[in-house]
């Protein structure tokens, strides 16, 4: 039985010390304390990961007492009508509109013609071959032809990719440069969701890249809209979306991308 | 040599083969089915019809022959043949719960051979009686007509026919349309905010409009000319109107109820442009009023109750309290010819005042009669997620409670014919219920997003609704199935009315442009 389960039984059997609260509550009354002197006389590698770890726990306080600001905020909603005109029946409901919103954005600019063709990063900076690709050097065969080839850069596998066998495999994608969702912005309203990437569209800088699912600054990804619940005005349900990657992946562990409106 | 034609090509081949499958496929009744022994029961009174069972031979039962054999059991003139709608229970083989469904055309087939019915009990079938004339579903966007520089809020078509229409919209305007050739005809201007409510005089002589700048006005169709000043009087914005109805109107004198945010419901002169009741006690917002035709006003609130007044002296008669949460909207069995008051669906008008009054009056009567009494059925929709059916002549308790929606009910008729009601809520589905006794019929799926509104056809076969997903649908009650969907709307439906004739149907939302939908 592990240590634990013991301590559990004999919880059972005996009950809990008779100071067992007040020393609960003793203890996390000097907490704050605690972690004040932790703070100012660890030194070496125990004050780093307890920097660290007090970082993270800050973070989540810090979101914490955002989200809560946020849903005061929202209770106590305007009471005068908003500026978009309203049904009778709507008119007293606070309704999420974001999403909505979105929709109908980009309606309004599809009806734009010039506006078919243009991506908010018009141009990109080009990757040699030698940035994107490490020659691999295993085993006796690879290193003497030098024929395989590691990609340094992110990259989108779609969930039905197998791997095939190593003989045959040139191109390897690093599994921990491998994302499956971006961080989307919707232009115009400011609103950033994080939603998972069906495809790459087009990766402008070859067109082998976008074969390979590689995602760089300027890449087109498609990604999946369904949870916000557009409609087209066929009234069937919007699932994919264009958007442009904005950022430097391999730079910063994340994908940013901006909708194509 | 004698010609040989040549081998059939591969489309003949193709067609040849479809024929010879179609021919397959259908379905002989065999002789030894058997008999169906047949109740019929009224689905207005739900009594029976007739002494006894009917024994059918199962090849013959069709609703056809059904329609024709009820015809003569009533002993109905072969000149006014009434047709008629059957359903009948069949109980469910997974959940042995019974649903109530269509009369097919093929029972053995359908129902006999799968075992779902046996021709060794006595079937309950009941009749609804259907409108001698009938309404074809709306297929395509006659016009989509521009003008409206906001949302439109609002749409109702005139009572005389489908050729005008009145749209409220944000732009603080109201518009008059010609739905026959998709112009415009008047704009009326004068509101300074948003108009939230239109609503058309029974006797096509006036439009009342109710606005977020608390005031009500009315208008003249024939020149789009305000009739008075602005009826002022509510503190906050306009919710819902209601005209009296033309039978019970003192002689030209119509009456106008408008009911408010500021928990009052306000009761005018439509000619003095005075305020002749206040009726004040609800403690909420009051979301809809109606106008009965038996002389009481009914207001549903934001403060879960449905008030009754007279509308005579504006006395509480009854408060109707059941509902858990906010009261959406109200429908009356009767809505239908208080609306339409004399105009019927031949389209003439009487001559005379007189005349007309007691046209109202019968058409009134004929709806709200069920045997031999003057019945005023009364629902109500809120955000509880449930209904309630009233009788209110019959005291203050509810006659059913009507569950099943997900989320809050936003909208609420009764068919013309006074024996479906549809609601239409927020989780995306309308439901259909039988007026009579409240019970679930069946649901309509098919929207992806919150259905704002609905409305029956004038011969109650059809439901048209429109929501927040930009499509129209229009359903067959009958079948309950999808009839027809209509997409053209680039943003949410917010406002949808069917003709009184049954021609059009108009529609308006967010994307500012009325549209026009007709077979």
């Amino acid at each position: 039985m592990p240590q634990n389960e013991y301590m559990d039984r004999w919880r059972k059997l005996h009950g809990r010390r008779l100071d067992h609260e007040e020393r609960t509550r003793k203890k996390a009354a000097r907490e704050g304390h605690k972690a004040s002197e932790d703070a100012q006389k660890l030194t070496g590698l125990r004050a780093k990961l307890y920097q660290k770890k007090r970082h993270h726990e800050k973070i989540q306080m810090k979101k914490q007492i955002k989200a809560h600001e946020e849903r005061n905020v929202k209770s106590s909603a305007p009471n005068e009508p908003s500026t978009t005109p309203l049904p009778q029946y709507l008119l007293d409901r606070s309704n999420p509109t974001n999403a909505k919103a979105l929709s109908s954005a980009i309606k309004n600019k599809r009806a734009e013609k010039a506006a078919k063709f243009s991506v908010p990063l018009p141009k990109v900076r080009g990757i040699a071959e030698e940035e994107m690709f490490k020659v691999v050097k295993t085993g006796k065969k690879t290193a003497k032809k030098g024929w395989k080839r590691m990609i340094t850069k992110p990259t989108f596998v779609g969930p039905d990719f197998t791997r095939r066998p190593v003989k045959y495999e040139r191109f390897i994608r690093p599994m921990g440069l491998r994302y499956k969702k971006a961080h989307v912005t919707h232009p115009e309203l400011g609103v950033t969701v994080n939603l998972p990437i069906i495809s790459v569209k087009k990766n402008p800088q070859n067109p082998m890249y976008t074969q390979l699912g590689v995602l760089t600054k300027g890449t087109i990804i498609e990604v999946n809209v369904s949870d916000l619940g557009l409609v087209t005005a066929g009234g069937k349900v919007v699932w994919g979306r264009w958007a442009q990657i904005t950022n430097n992946c391999e730079n910063d562990g994340c994908v940013n991308a901006v909708l194509l409106v | 040599m004698a010609t040989v034609l040549p081998p059939p090509s591969k489309r003949q081949r193709t067609d040849a083969a479809d024929r010879a499958r179609l021919q397959q496929n259908i379905e002989e009744v065999p002789k030894d089915a058997g008999s169906l022994r047949l109740q019929f029961y009224d689905e207005t009174t739900g009594l029976p019809i007739g002494q006894g069972p009917v024994l059918v031979p199962v090849a013959d039962a069709t609703p056809r022959n059904l329609e024709l054999l009820l015809n003569t059991l009533q002993g109905h003139d072969p000149s006014e043949y009434i047709p008629y709608r059957f359903t009948l229970p069949v109980p469910d083989k997974k959940t042995s719960e019974t649903t109530t469904t269509a009369f097919p055309t093929n029972i053995y087939k359908t129902l006999i051979s799968p075992g779902l019915i046996s021709t060794e009990e006595v079937q309950n079938i009941s009749a609804a009686p259907q409108a001698v004339f009938r309404v074809q579903a709306v297929s395509r966007c006659a016009s989509s007509i521009p003008g409206h520089g906001e949302a439109i809020l609002a749409t109702q078509f005139s009572p005389r026919s489908s050729a005008k229409m009145v749209s409220g919209s944000g732009d603080n305007t109201a518009r008059i349309w010609d739905c026959d050739t998709g112009t415009p005809i008047h704009t009326l201007k004068g509101h300074t905010s948003w108009v939230l409510a239109v609503s058309w005089s029974p006797d096509d002589s006036k439009i009342a409009t109710g606005s977020m700048d608390n005031t009500v006005r009315l208008w003249d169709p024939k020149t789009g000319k305000q009739l008075g000043n602005p009826m002022k009087g509510h503190t906050k914005w306009v919710t819902s109107l209601a005209w009296e109805p033309y039978h019970t109107q003192q002689n030209g004198q119509p009456r106008m109820a408008s009911a408010s945010k500021d928990a009052t419901v306000r009761v005018w002169s439509a000619n003095q442009q005075t305020i002749e009741l206040v009726l004040s006690g609800h403690k909420g917002s009051v979301s809809c009023v109606k106008w009965g035709g038996t002389g009481r006003i009914y207001t549903g609130s934001h403060d879960k109750t449905i008030k009754l007044w007279n509308d005579k002296d504006g006395t509480l008669v009854h408060t109707l309290n059941s509902h858990a949460h906010w009261v959406n909207h109200l429908a009356l069995s009767t809505d239908f010819v208080i609306r339409t008051a004399f105009h019927d669906h031949t389209g003439k008008i009487p001559e005379t005042k007189e005349s007309k009054v007691s046209q109202a009056k019968d058409r009134f009567l004929k709806a709200a009669t069920i045997q031999g009494e003057v019945v005023e059925r009364l629902v109500s929709a809120s955000d509880d997620f449930t209904m309630y059916l009233w009788d209110p002549s019959k005291g203050t308790k509810p006659v059913a409670r009507m569950l099943g929606h997900q989320k809050q009910v936003n909208h609420v008729t009764f068919s013309p014919d006074g024996l479906l009601i549809a609601s239409s809520g927020f989780d995306n589905h309308t439901k259909i219920w039988n007026a009579r006794d409240g019970k679930f019929i069946n649901t309509l799926r098919g929207h992806v997003a919150p259905v704002y509104q609905c409305a029956f056809s004038p011969d109650s076969r059809l439901l048209v609704t429109g929501s927040k997903d930009t499509t129209l649908k229009v359903w067959d009650m009958r079948t309950h199935k999808l009839s027809v969907d209509l997409p053209g709307h680039k943003d949410e439906v917010y406002a949808v009315d069917w003709s009184p004739d049954g021609q059009k149907v108009g529609s308006g939302g967010k994307d500012k442009a009325v549209r026009v939908w007709r077979h």
